[in-house]
């Protein structure tokens, strides 16, 4: 059955099953204007929502006078923290264990707090009677810095004050929320202090924020009559949204219907259960019909969900050969006033214990302290696995430092600690064990595309002539090599709220031989209507053009954890690749008994079972879907559906080796990136249009991060950068093309061999982009200077180093 | 509140005639008045042109235009360009070269690129580039939208050449 007869071939082309570039159906409707976003519902008598919010990032709420608002023509209602606390939802739990106010408790802490909602007829009004609410603050201290906030008398919850244990351990200081340690410190330690070599650096990984192009909001409908509630909004966890809101509201979860429509993109931002959504329900269950709130682009970079800011100190100790010997990472994580992160509940840090990267380390030890300061809550995984973003960087980082200091080759480096293929599956010294890889190929492709030496060649000519006078831009060689971790996650250690992480699939298989397949993921953008009919078609013989996908429905859809952390493809596919082979299977049982044979003696051959050795026997899964339904068939019940909950063994581990290449204007301070090459193994490639527009997307956020986006404060807490105008995009003129590249190394435990890739170009995207920056002042002493570089940055650098003299 | 207006514009070649207090924003007008919800909202500031739409032939950020200010114009949305039978050719083009993901900001790129062919027929890369940074994507990394709108161009002048 290997043959590539015409006839099969044609047979599986016309499947449009994995592999192939199949154009998108999301489009048709994304093109004509037909999407339909949260912002675009619309129902009988809604009313819209809109938040008075804290100008001050550290403050008492003495008085909040509601009188001239209520008066405003069109204002319904005004709630306050007062009204929301004897149904107890004031108050509501974060994904970290913590506690977040919905409205102003007593105090604020931070700037763009939500202090009182406001129902009003229309946005317009709405808007007037925020500015008609009159509260009364006390200013207080700001502490904007984690490391004075451990150091300060000033308390800021003052809701825990006395609290020394939280929920992940004791508590050092009133404004410490934990530590987090993995690894062996005291072995780690010796390590560091035998070695031929150390090099020790710091680095700030900025605050920055996801920013999709559409902002969050929800849509809250509670029908009175029925006793239920209908939820829409931009979740990227609709289910879980559906068993929080059951929670808090004390509503049954047969009556809550959770709806995630098209969303605008996500990238972590949507992950998160905001004082907004729960604001729209209470206001829908105290009025009685529907509440909107969209949050505008000011509030969604100020209050929900920023990514980063980890202050990260490492030592990495090697033989004077380059060899390494031993890893320590410590964080101090500044998680704003309320602990939100978005991470499975053991894992306080994220997968910050992915930081050894793609190197063979044998002694490692990581600790993270996390520290409540006068900033915003969020610290959700921006287009990445959670804090991978933050653990590759600091390890592509001190492999660069490591370089410097042996004065090594930073490639040549990289090469002589990779994890060997021969060492898969490898349990690294955090704990972690590594699906599959082949390191050394895919570096040793990336750097002969590029032709690495030739580059390394021009850089060390063109520092000669800048020495000479004869230029003013020097040339950097950015490199990075890049392990994810992603598909939380097995049931055993990950969960999130208690909630296992875990995804899903059922499939309805028609009468006439087309189908519906509905999962617990929801798609912001990555085509899943497109992709997971693909492995379906691949697994069941119906062509994708025949199978819609659904998601985002809880009344409909199978319960999920939904979509982030790159886990879409390594959980719910999985699902949806054993849901069919359950169909498959059934499928078989149909085929053998129309064919009159024993189901052994049939084969699955593309889109149909033959008789094994007789091929011109066989039954399609048209007829057999046919015949599932329409024809008794003894000790088979009618029907041909199937359903699969997919716990994963293992995380996957997709990697990838990218190098960037750039003309830095010593002068302006501006780099131009004349190249940018990455290499991506996602395992099996389902899409690889759907794949590189990923890889396209996620480098270009990689850019931003790297370049200059940034959610900075002033010492007073007021966010410097709340608008587009100081919060940088890139547009398509800031942007270069990409060269793609690719191998495949499949997971061994995945059933289709897929790992994910839609967060790798970030994740590799942003050391690349900054290891190049660093690169080009390497020859004049430069070891590390933080992100974000932008132009400023850069001429800083330049002029600290005496370029300018 | 102030006084509201009367407000008459040709939206997609249809007449629309609605009140509207003058400091409602047209982009709110389209969407929430006229029901025409493919411009979006990205920013209300002008910098991610979700919003943009074909004003009296020129491309406008519906966002950060009054509808007063609108009182009498002419209208094309990413509604207007083309039909599900017979798509536009940017329409065809972006889903071709894949231009979009998530979709949010695709009715603002289209729009926009339909006047960018329309003032420069054969434009370059870097013209296209150029030409379209008033234009947010989040998703794409532009690379693919440049590719899609290039791939307009050449078919629009193929078919020019071939009806000459």
């Amino acid at each position: 059955m290997n043959d590539l007869s015409p006839e099969r071939q044609e047979r599986s082309a016309n499947l449009k099953g994995m592999g192939c570039s199949r154009k998108r159906v999301e489009d048709a409707r994304f093109t004509q204007g037909k999407g339909n976003y949260v912002d675009d519902i619309k129902l009988d008598g809604m009313l819209h929502g809109d938040f008075v919010r804290s100008p001050y990032a550290h403050a008492r709420v003495v008085s909040i006078n509601k009188d001239a608002a209520l008066a405003l023509p069109g204002v319904v209602a005004v709630l306050t923290a007062e009204d929301l606390a004897p149904l107890n939802l004031h108050w509501m739990p974060t994904l970290a264990g913590d506690k977040q106010m919905v409205l102003a408790d007593g105090k604020v802490l931070f700037q763009g707090q939500e202090v009182a909602f406001v129902v009003a007829s229309d946005r317009y009004v709405a808007a007037d009677a925020v500015e008609l609410v009159e509260v009364e603050y006390e200013e207080l201290p700001v502490i904007t810095d984690p490391f004075e906030s451990l150091k300060s008398d000033v308390v800021l919850r003052e809701d825990l004050a006395g609290q020394t244990e939280g929920a992940h351990g004791p508590r050092k200081h009133h404004n410490h929320i934990f530590t987090w340690e993995q690894g062996e410190e005291a072995a780690t330690n010796q390590v560091i202090d035998n070695a031929d070599i150390v090099a020790e650096e710091s680095m700030y990984y900025h605050r920055t924020h996801p920013c999709p192009l559409e902002t969050c909001g929800s849509v809250a409908s509670m029908d009175k009559v029925n006793g239920k509630l209908t939820l829409w909004g931009t979740f990227q966890a609709p289910h879980v949204v559906r068993t929080v809101a059951s929670l808090l509201s004390g509503i049954e979860e047969h009556n809550i219907r959770v709806i995630s429509p098209d969303i605008g993109g996500g990238f972590g931002n949507k992950v998160g259960v905001y004082p907004g959504y729960v604001c729209s329900i209470v206001a829908s269950i105290v009025t009685g019909v529907p509440v909107k709130w969209v949050e505008d682009r000011m509030e969604n970079l100020m209050s929900t969900a920023f990514a980063r800011d980890y202050h990260m100190t490492g030592k990495i100790a090697a033989t004077k050969d380059g060899k390494i010997t031993g890893l320590h990472c410590h964080v101090t994580a500044d998680h704003g006033g309320f602990d939100a992160c978005a991470d499975p509940t053991k894992f306080p840090a994220g997968f910050m214990n992915i930081c050894t990267g793609s190197y063979d380390i044998p002694t490692a030890y990581l600790a993270v302290d996390g520290v409540y300061t006068n900033k915003a809550p969020g610290g959700v995984s921006y287009r990445c696995s959670f804090r991978v973003t933050e653990a590759v960087y600091f390890i592509e980082r001190m492999i660069e430092v490591l370089a410097i200091k042996l004065d090594m080759d930073a490639a040549e480096l990289r090469r002589i600690n990779f994890i060997k293929k021969e060492q898969f599956p490898y349990t690294a010294a955090l704990g972690w064990e590594y699906d599959s890889g082949d390191y050394h190929t895919a570096w040793d492709k990336a750097l002969k595309s590029v032709d690495y030496e030739g580059l390394r060649k021009e850089q060390a000519e063109r520092v000669e002539a800048f020495k000479r006078g004869e230029t003013r831009t020097l040339m950097g060689i950015g490199l990075s090599f890049f392990t994810e971790i992603v598909g939380a996650g097995p049931v055993k250690n990950c969960d999130i709220l208690g909630m296992g992480m875990f995804d899903s699939c059922e499939i309805r298989i028609h009468p006439t031989g087309s189908a519906i397949a509905r999962l617990g993921t929801i798609s912001q953008g990555q085509g899943h209507a497109t992709t997971f009919a693909q492995i379906l078609a691949s697994e069941i013989g119906i062509s994708a053009d025949s199978i819609t996908i659904e998601e985002g429905d809880t009344d409909t859809a199978p319960y999920g954890l939904g979509t982030y952390g790159s886990r879409s493809t390594p959980v719910a596919g999985a699902a949806t690749a054993l849901a069919g082979r359950k169909i498959r299977a059934k499928a078989q049982m149909i085929a053998a008994y129309l064919l009159e044979v024993h189901d052994d003696d049939v084969e699955f051959d593309i889109d149909r079972f033959v008789v094994k050795g007789a091929p011109e026997k066989f039954k399609t899964m048209k007829e057999i879907a046919y015949a599932a339904y329409n024809q008794a068939i003894p000790g088979i019940e009618p029907g041909l559906e199937a359903v699969s909950y997919y716990d994963p063994p293992n995380m996957t581990y997709p990697f990838g080796a990218y190098v960037c290449v750039m003309d830095i204007d010593v002068d302006t301070g501006v780099p131009e990136i004349r190249r940018f090459y990455a290499l991506d193994d996602c395992g099996t490639r389902i899409n690889p249009m759907i794949i590189e527009g990923q890889v396209h997307g996620g480098l270009t956020e990689a850019l931003a991060v790297a370049l200059g986006q940034e959610i900075a404060y002033d010492e007073l807490g007021n966010v410097k950068t709340g608008t587009l105008m100081d919060f940088f995009l890139p547009t398509a003129w800031e942007v270069p093309n990409y060269e793609t590249d690719y191998t495949v190394t499949p997971s061994p435990h995945h059933p289709i061999g897929a790992k994910g890739v839609g967060e790798s170009p970030h994740v590799g995207g942003v050391p690349c982009f900054s290891n190049a920056i660093q690169d080009a002042f390497r020859p004049f002493g430069n070891t590390h200077t933080n992100m974000p570089h932008d132009h400023w940055r850069i001429w800083q650098t330049a002029n600290g180093l005496g370029l300018h003299d | 509140m102030t006084e509201k207006m009367h407000i008459k514009l040709k939206v997609n070649g249809e007449d629309k005639e609605f009140l509207a207090e003058p400091r409602e924003l047209l982009i709110y007008a389209l969407r929430e008045k006229l029901n025409i919800t493919g411009p979006h909202v990205g920013c209300e500031t002008s910098h991610c042109g979700a919003c943009t739409v074909t004003l009296n032939g020129k491309s406008v950020k519906s966002c950060t235009m009054f509808v007063a200010q609108a009182n009498g114009a002419e209208i094309t949305t990413i509604e207007g360009i083309g039909t599900p039978d017979a798509l536009h050719v940017l329409q065809e083009s972006f889903r071709e070269h894949h231009g979009l993901q998530c979709g949010f900001c695709t009715p603002g790129m289209i729009m926009r690129a339909t006047k960018l062919l329309e003032e420069n027929p054969t434009p370059t890369e870097e013209e296209v580039r150029f030409g379209m940074a008033g234009n947010i994507c989040r998703c794409t990394g532009y690379q693919n939208i440049v590719k899609s709108i290039l791939a307009a161009a050449s078919e629009l002048n193929a078919a020019k050449e071939a009806a000459q």
